[in-house]
């Protein structure tokens, strides 16, 4: 149904609009990472996608 | 000693501030999602059309960005969040139907939700346990959900599947992040309003939900 993608779109669109300011604010305003921190997001992140392989590889 | 008193008095204070604020925000989340699962179910039931998740999700969003944010410091804010996570569950009923209707379709809804419960209790927990301040994420994880969303917009006029499946990984390793992100906002009092911190922990479960079971239905071989 094209109207549908149109419909989509149009959404997308308007929060991408939406978000674009927010998104400005937030990259100038976060505090910066201190040495380390980024490796205490990535194990959890790593862990997520391990266990989403897992799922996959349980309903194949 | 007055003074002393408090110095002594204010960090409990504040601690007991939080934790109601996280207490009140996961029995509100827990509420939600009941009450989405039901509204999901009576979609399923009466085979809502396909273009009602467009719809629901549209009509959840100018509720997220029109009427929330006048009412979250209300008792009002309360209904508003159970009509936005009301309709977003709505909307699932179509795409819920079309997985339940394929072959192993029931161990696919029941994977995605299960992996989903899992994932989030995991990334909550690890946060709540270790209480490290995520705040520094905030920048990289708005720029990667603007990426994602116009990457998704291109791939609804190319529609190429395997660009579809990417950005399903890495939406669920976004809302991931984003999850981490609000805990330890909510941990350190960055955000001491329970019914914002429900609706963004709820928009980060919601997400990979969807996400995880259009991953899980697409590689398991009958899509």
């Amino acid at each position: 149904m094209d109207w549908m993608k149109i419909g989509w779109a149009l959404l997308l669109v308007l929060m991408i609009l939406a978000l674009l300011p927010r998104a400005k604010a937030m990259m100038t305003d976060s505090p910066k990472a201190q040495p380390g921190d980024w490796n205490a997001v990535l194990l959890p992140i790593l862990g997520v996608v391990a266990f989403v392989m897992l799922l996959i590889t349980l309903v194949r | 000693m007055n003074r002393l008193d408090y110095s002594v008095a204010r960090p409990a204070e504040s601690g007991l501030a939080v934790n109601k604020v996280i207490k009140n925000t996961y029995m509100l989340l827990s509420m939600t999602l009941l009450f989405s699962a039901l509204t999901a179910a009576v979609s399923v039931v009466v085979q809502m059309p396909p273009m009602t998740h467009l719809l629901s999700l549209g009509g959840a969003i100018l509720l997220m960005w029109f009427v929330l944010p006048r009412t979250a410091n209300s008792s009002t804010g309360l209904w508003v969040v159970f009509a936005i996570t009301g309709l977003l569950g709505f909307g699932l009923g179509p795409m819920l139907s079309y997985y339940l209707n394929m072959p192993n379709g029931p161990q696919i809804v029941a994977t995605a939700l299960g992996g989903t419960g899992i994932i989030f209790m995991g990334i909550s927990g690890y946060a709540l346990t270790t209480r490290k301040d995520f705040s520094f994420m905030g920048g990289f994880l708005v720029a990667g959900l603007l990426v994602v969303l116009v990457v998704m917009l291109a791939n609804i006029f190319l529609s190429m599947p395997a660009l579809s499946l990417a950005l399903s990984a890495a939406v669920i390793m976004l809302m991931s992040g984003f999850i981490l992100y609000d805990t330890s906002r909510m941990i350190h009092g960055g955000e001491n309003n329970y019914i914002l911190m429900t609706i963004s922990l709820y928009m980060s479960i919601y997400n990979i939900f969807v996400h995880l079971l259009h991953l899980l239905g697409a590689l398991s071989g009958d899509d």
